[in-house]
């Protein structure tokens, strides 16, 4: 892999040759993360949140072992243990917090790299292995902290429980069988709690795996750049480290201070003060929410309001799936041999639309199921669907793009060229 | 004759072209994939109900302190059950509907057993998304149809709570029950 230029790892220390003679390990992080990865000389900041997700998911993990070790997934304590973290354990209210917004940290830097891959082009040839791959991440951190949610055993964490498995139920025949097999019983308990403990715990390390599958399958063909156009040479690239350890770097630095703002000052502002009641079965929170990284998906869910054919709810459970489904497909909906939305000045009026819909949805995700949130997010999942399914083929194939530069190099001079003047 | 790799070879086929080293091959992996699906069934069985789960899974309850116009919320399943006891206008009321005219078209006599038509035993589970409906305790607000009313997304149900307005798709469920004695039935 990688570019015939990129630099040689030549360990000089006797003791680094005789590992890299028996385990490559360091040379294979040389290649990686190191001056063995040539990277296009433009990349701008939206570059840096594959790097943040990265981090997101290394808080999550560190936080989330130290937090098992004092949490106990049983129905009825586990509601208590979450209250001693809070109370009783050293820096245990700290370590929560972290943990918490850890999720939505996570998921904020995941959506700015999705929609930064929609923008730039990064799923089109020869990347489509990397978007899916990155889809099948995403799809795992929501089952993730779906489960996640569960586990501290209030109010929320019950009727969230109750509502997406009962997603299930809406399938016809299987679903009710399926819903009882996945909660252990006919209604969250201790056997939902344990399960979703256990994959809870499982599946960060899953994703940890796929990300490797995920940065291998990127180092294929390399890096995309904001032009999205090929390399050409040495001159359009430079080391991974230390320009873009650098640059990461930085941009980390912002990420925990943002992440901190948050985490010291205003912890509580993305959870939900009914997960501070304790789950009662008999008793329903009067607006179920789920967390606020699901809301758009929820408002879809929630579209649908008309028996047509099948039940609205199953046409809903359909179409929140389908709206992540139809991302797969995506490299292939756009068929604009252009990547970069830079040079493409209709895809990117309907990119920044797509943008906004996404916005709305979220926040009729989180409103009371009542009119008017209800049209809205009528609309707006069908302009969602709209988007992918009619405006961006058609688009592909009637636009006309904006003439690409020669090569990265000439863009970059170009403007540096154009900033000097 | 391990190392012939011809077909024509005594012993190593019929002529036909199948090799016995395929057939060995074939049948020998099926057979481990046999055995790895059989494998699999524990592992997946292991999410169901478990015993001590289903041990809870019917419940008796004694009706003898429920007076007409009460409604007893107990546990099923781990779940809400509403018990009521309708009054002779709660029942007319619920069999002046046209059943046709429903969304889930059943009549008050479907929904319980015959000569106990004042025992209306439900799932207090809402059938849209799962929240309890309201009305089956003290002062409790029922809904314009004077049955069950889920505040989560106005569900109303009627006096047999049956769906009458609303997003929920079906009436609330019934539960299997049987009366043991004239004051005692079981549910489950």
């Amino acid at each position: 892999m990688s570019f015939p230029w990129a630099k040689h790892y030549a360990p000089k220390h006797p003791l680094m040759q005789w590992i890299d003679s028996r385990l490559p390990l360091p040379r294979l992080v040389y290649n990686a993360v190191g001056a063995g990865y040539p990277v296009p000389r433009n990349l701008n900041y939206f570059w840096n949140f594959g790097v943040l997700s990265g981090a997101a998911l290394a808080i999550q993990i560190v936080t989330g072992i130290v937090l098992a070790m004092h949490y106990a997934a049983n129905g009825l304590v586990a509601f208590d243990s979450v209250e001693h973290i809070m109370r009783d354990v050293n820096s245990g209210w700290m370590l929560r917090y972290a943990h918490a917004n850890g999720a939505s940290f996570f998921f904020i830097v995941v959506y700015l790299h999705i929609f930064r891959g929609l923008f730039y082009g990064s799923y089109k040839a020869p990347r489509e292995m990397v978007w899916l791959l990155g889809l099948v991440i995403f799809l795992l951190m929501m089952a993730t902290a779906f489960m996640g949610y569960v586990l501290p055993w209030g109010q929320m964490s019950f009727w969230g429980a109750k509502v997406i498995t009962g997603l299930f139920g809406a399938l016809p025949v299987v679903g009710t069988p399926i819903q009882t097999w996945l909660l252990g019983g006919f209604a969250p308990d201790n056997a939902a709690l344990n399960r979703f403990f256990s994959l809870h715990y499982l599946l960060p390390f899953v994703i940890a795996g796929v990300i490797i599958l995920h940065i291998w399958a990127l180092h294929i063909p390399g890096s995309s750049n904001p032009t999205g156009i090929d390399v050409k040479g040495p001159q359009d690239t430079v080391p991974f480290h230390p320009y873009y350890t650098a640059k990461d770097g930085f941009g980390l630095g912002v990420f925990l201070f943002l992440y901190c703002a948050v985490l010291f000052f205003a912890p509580n502002a993305l959870g939900h003060p009914d997960n501070y009641i304790a789950a009662n079965p008999l008793s329903t929170p009067a607006h179920i929410v789920p967390e606020w990284y699901f809301w758009p998906f929820y408002a879809i869910l929630r579209a649908f309001t008309v028996d047509f054919i099948l039940p609205a709810k199953l046409w809903g459970v359909i179409a929140m799936f389908g709206s992540i489904i139809l991302l797969f497909f995506l490299p292939w909906l756009d068929k604009s041999p252009v990547r970069s939305g830079n040079y493409r000045p209709a895809f990117k009026k309907f990119f920044w639309l797509l943008v906004i819909d996404v916005l709305i949805l979220g926040w009729c995700g989180g409103a009371p199921a009542e009119e008017p949130y209800v049209m809205i997010s009528q609309l707006a999942a069908a302009y969602y669907f709209a988007h992918f399914l009619i405006i961006l083929p058609i688009v592909s194939r009637m636009e006309r793009p904006l003439p690409l530069p020669n090569s990265i190099t000439e863009a970059v001079l170009e403007k540096h060229g154009n900033a000097a003047a | 004759m391990a190392t012939l790799e011809t077909t024509d070879t005594p012993g190593e086929g019929a002529g036909d072209g199948v090799r016995r080293r395929d057939f060995i091959n074939i049948a020998a992996v099926s057979f481990a994939g046999v055995g790895a699906a059989t494998v699999l069934l524990p592992l997946i069985n292991q999410m169901n109900p478990s015993a001590d789960v289903l041990a809870l899974a019917s419940i008796e309850v004694d009706l003898s302190a429920i007076k007409e116009g009460q409604a007893v919320k107990t546990i099923f399943r781990k779940q809400p059950l509403f018990i009521r006891h309708l009054t002779g206008a709660e029942i007319s009321a619920a069999d002046k509907v046209d059943p046709s005219s429903l969304r889930d078209p059943q009549t008050l006599e479907e929904r319980t057993v015959d000569g106990k038509k004042q025992w209306l035993i439900t799932m207090g589970v809402c059938t849209h998304l799962g929240c309890v409906p309201l009305g089956a305790g003290e002062g409790e607000i029922k809904g314009e149809f004077g049955g069950y009313f889920c505040p989560c997304h106005g569900s109303s149900y009627d006096t047999a709570a049956r769906i009458r307005k609303g997003p929920a798709p079906t009436n609330l469920e019934v539960p299997k029950f049987a009366f043991k004695s004239d004051t005692v039935v079981q549910v489950g």
